[in-house]
């Protein structure tokens, strides 16, 4: 049956589309946007007052699956996404077992068809088991269905490794997703290092940790041409570092997630593990950067880092804890607040960075667009909503957000994938 | 819950005759004053204490050892009360042992007051006895518990009050008979 | 005496106001005499259960919360376990819960890890002492410090008191810091560069890394113990090292006040940060400490098992 989302205000960069605009989809792609669509016996969508635009894009998700079913599955992850307005997702590598060969590749490939919610693209590991010593069998893994190579969660220390796996990865035009940390710096911290390190007596990453690594980085990826893309981008100076490199052209893309441009290191104050994140959250000078990063396009992407831990994971000694808090629920929301309400970007330019700048990145074709004959994945979005973050009614199956009773602005409506309407109203189909 | 002063019962100059009437006794009960001391319960038995000592010094001509005795940590309501009493300070600077003790209160009443101070004295060792003087006895015992020397008896119902008033403490020497008011 | 305690835990001092700070220290000093008695024991805490649940070792702090407790007639159980093998299985959480489902009064804990205690207090109901955590704070050696300070000084306002040695790493700097800047002293932290955490100034302190200017004006100084293991951590080049340049030896106490003290919550390494002419020289109030720091932690058993209000 053929859908058609009338009224709504269409947002659709790849186009230079942002007005008032009918959306039909015929089957699973878009079949036209323009105004005032006939379609006899569509079902019709009316989105008056809402915004319609590509399906959102997270390009850093752990899904747990396989290996930490307890804490997140491709399904329920897969419901997190829909309700935050992702279509599509690409799930790390740090499972147990290690995506690092193509059998992971192909199980996960399998749990998301199986799930038939999103688009989940599995990322796999560089090295070996995670380890930063041995290549992965990447020309196979790219058969096999892979969308970049990452080791996060880990960082690659040794820069003659990811030399040679961001020039074999070229070969197959694979992105490699860097975690830039270097663990010699970063040892047993666990905050950021700073007053309030110094007040809770917590050991503390210094900010250099991040930012050695980003320009080490850029310099590997200068030096092979290789396609490098930096995660979780948290300091000013590795914004700075990147901008710097683009200015080189040297071929670079990197993401910041909301926690970067939403909360500070304060949020750590009374130990509270739910703001323990890796890297960690940085001064309000950070989070002024960040932003001036995604406005100035320094930074090409938002993603989650979305990072379910279970309770027993959390609910110990701050040094304990684990690292990481969820994300795929509240991304747009944090987004719309902090980013499009405080005119740092306009929805043109926040559709890019969280729809139409990963699918490029990730070289998804037919994604990113509303373009006629794209994939009709598309995200109904209400920016005015208000709403309540409520762990009773997060659906991810982990709960590890420091934002429980935090108010949000705007929500998701309606969330369509392939042509098929998987949410609506806080109902999944 | 505030209080009516009903009456005054002592004033200034009947406190200093009971005071004196009571060293005299002490003296006269005991024969001599060889290995008496004098401790009393702080805040106001303690002041009566220093009191009564300076009288019976005066007496006898020769000083008679005094201590201050602060019984918070003896009492049997800590875990009644609604907050931690303040703890003052026990300064009792000379060995109880086989020494007669004169312990001094203001109002004696229930008699719980005298037990944790009983106890608390024991703490310091094994005197040879214990007496005991208040400057007021109201009644209502709810322990074995009996003065030697007492300033006067008072009658009084148990919705009264006595308060004790000395002047380096209160600023004027008394006491006041008081009732609860709803 | 104004304040009030209404405090179901002692976690830091950094919550506590001045006065509340002052109340322990007049309740400590009341509390002082009865260790001189002959029967060193008050019935206050009778039929109360305190659980010692120690993660980390140690000997003093943990014998003298033990005497505190037994001369208040508390009963008492020691727990000594390491943080780490307790990871493995059962949570802090859990493992405390089981100790409150024992009906257990006050838990004196220390532990390995900044903020363990504080995650303690929020979830059960015994009051939670805090016996040092991490780096973060030990409030009754803070406390006991000021009180031995204040007998021998008479007050704290005003007087220049400089910790010198591993800042970065002490939970006891962190107290004493936090004590002693509300009452108004004036606090200088010395220490190598390398063991001086960022941003410290921020907390009211002034810092230098030449240990004659800290001494020189002190009314007292604190010598902090140096744990030798740090010496494989880059942290310092060698021991020897340290002790020439932030040791404290009769050679540097020539820039000292004539009536200066000199303190160190110990264990000490004896001719590391201090030298022994100078840890039991005259200036020295070393012992002192350790006394008073049986009346500071009875007096914090008194003030928080008097309170009330309980977690259900």
């Amino acid at each position: 049956m053929d859908i058609i989302l009338k009224g709504g205000h269409v947002v659709d960069p790849a186009n230079n589309v942002d007005s008032g605009s009918d959306v039909l989809i015929k089957g699973d792609k878009i079949a036209q946007v323009g105004k005032n669509i006939k379609a006899n016996g569509a079902k019709t969508i009316d989105c008056k007052g809402k915004l319609v635009f590509p399906g959102l894009i997270d390009m850093h998700t752990h899904l747990r699956q396989p290996g930490r079913e307890d804490e997140e599955t491709v399904l329920t992850g897969s419901r997190a996404a829909l309700k935050g307005g992702f279509t599509s997702l690409l799930c790390m590598a740090n499972t147990s077992p290690v995506i690092d060969n193509k059998g992971v590749v192909e199980y996960i490939r399998v749990e998301a068809s199986r799930a038939g919610l999103i688009n989940v693209y599995p990322a796999a590991a560089v090295t070996k088991g995670l380890e930063g010593k041995e290549l992965t069998e990447i020309g196979q893994i790219a058969e096999a269905g892979a969308k970049a190579l990452s080791d996060d969660g880990k960082p690659i220390m040794n820069a003659e490794i990811l030399r040679r796996a961001l020039e074999y990865a070229k070969m197959f035009g694979l992105l490699i997703i860097s975690h830039c940390e270097d663990t010699n710096l970063s040892r047993n911290g666990v905050m950021n290092e700073g007053f309030i390190s110094t007040k809770l007596g917590l050991k503390g990453i210094p900010r250099a940790s991040e930012t050695v690594m980003v320009m080490r980085d850029i310099e590997l990826a200068g030096l092979t041409g290789g396609k490098l893309h930096i995660a979780h981008i948290s300091a000013k100076e590795s914004v700075e570092a990147v901008r710097e490199a683009k200015k080189r052209g040297i071929g670079v893309t990197c993401e910041t997630c909301p926690h970067y441009f939403t909360l500070t290191e304060e949020a750590v104050l009374g130990f509270n593990t739910k703001a323990k994140v890796n890297p960690p959250l940085k001064t309000k000078e950070d989070v002024a950067s960040v932003k001036k990063g995604l406005s100035d396009g320094t930074i090409d992407a938002i993603s989650t880092d979305h990072a379910p831990h279970s309770v027993e994971e959390k609910d110990v000694e701050f040094d304990f804890a684990a690292s990481g808090m969820i994300g795929l629920e509240f991304a747009l929301s944090l987004a719309n607040t902090e980013l499009i309400n405080n005119k740092i970007l306009d929805w043109s330019g926040l559709v890019k960075k969280m729809s139409v700048n990963p699918a490029k990145i990730l070289s998804l074709h037919g994604k990113g667009s509303l373009a006629a004959g794209s994939d009709a994945d598309i995200t109904v979005f209400d920016p005015s909503a208000e709403w309540i973050v409520d762990e009773k009614r997060i659906e991810s199956k982990s709960k590890n957000t420091p934002l429980a009773g935090r108010k949000m602005v705007g929500a998701v409506l309606v969330t369509i994938v392939g042509g098929k309407i998987k949410y609506e109203n806080g109902k999944f189909n | 819950m505030k209080l009516r002063e009903k009456a005054k019962v002592m004033d200034a100059g009947q406190i200093e005759s009971a005071i004196v009437r009571i060293a005299h006794e002490i003296i006269e009960n005991n024969k001599s004053v060889e290995g008496l001391a004098i401790v009393g319960i702080r805040t106001r038995g303690a002041l009566l204490a220093d009191r009564l000592a300076g009288k019976m010094g005066a007496i006898v001509d020769r000083e008679i050892p005094v201590g201050a005795l602060d019984i918070t940590l003896y009492r049997d309501d800590l875990t009644d009360v609604a907050e931690q009493p303040v703890v003052h300070k026990t300064e009792i600077d000379f060995d109880i042992h086989d020494k007669v003790i004169i312990l001094v209160d203001d109002v004696l009443y229930t008699g719980r007051t005298i037990r944790c101070a009983l106890d608390a004295l024991i703490d310091f060792g094994r005197p040879k006895s214990i007496q005991l003087a208040v400057l007021v006895d109201r009644g209502h015992r709810e322990l074995p518990i009996r003065a030697d020397y007492a300033g006067k008896n008072i009658p009084t119902s148990q919705k009264e009050t006595v308060q004790v008033k000395m002047k380096e403490a209160d600023g004027e020497d008394g006491v006041i008979v008081a009732e609860m008011e709803e | 005496m104004a304040a009030k305690w209404a405090r179901k835990d002692l976690l830091g001092l950094e919550t506590l106001s001045a006065d509340e700070i002052g109340l322990i220290l007049e309740t400590a000093d009341s509390f002082k005499e009865i260790s001189q008695r002959p029967i060193k024991k008050v019935p206050t805490l009778r039929g109360q259960t305190i659980v010692l649940f120690f993660f980390e070792p140690s000997t003093r702090t943990r014998t003298s919360f033990e005497l505190a407790a037994k001369r208040m007639s508390a009963d008492i159980v020691n727990i000594q376990t390491s943080a780490s093998s307790l990871t493995k299985g059962e949570t802090l959480r859990d493992t405390a819960r089981n100790i409150e489902a024992m009906k257990v009064n006050i838990i004196i804990m220390r532990h390995s890890s900044s903020g363990a205690p504080q995650l303690l207090a929020e979830s059960v109901s015994p009051s939670i002492i805090n016996a040092g955590d991490g780096s973060h704070e030990h409030p009754t050696q803070g406390l006991l410090d000021i009180f031995t300070i204040k007998e021998h000084k008479k007050k704290i306002a005003g007087l220049n008191v400089s910790i010198i040695g591993d800042i970065a790493h002490s939970r006891v700097a962190r107290s004493n810091i936090w004590g002693l800047t509300k009452l108004g002293a004036n606090v200088t932290v010395c220490g190598p560069a390398t063991l001086m955490p960022p941003e410290i100034e921020k907390l009211g302190v002034k810092v230098t890394y030449d240990i004659k200017e800290a001494i020189e004006g002190a009314d007292v100084i604190n010598m902090l113990r140096i744990q030798l293991e740090r010496q494989g951590q880059s942290l310092f080049p060698s021991i020897r090292e340290y002790a020439m340049k932030f040791g404290l030896d009769a050679d540097k106490m020539k820039y000292a006040k004539k009536d200066v003290l000199i303190m160190h919550p110990g264990p000490i390494n004896r001719g590391v940060e201090i030298t022994p002419e100078i840890a039991d020289g005259p200036y020295s109030v070393i012992l002192e400490q350790v006394t008073n720091g049986i009346a500071v932690r009875m007096a914090v058993l008194y003030l928080v098992s008097g309170v009330k209000e309980r977690i259900e």
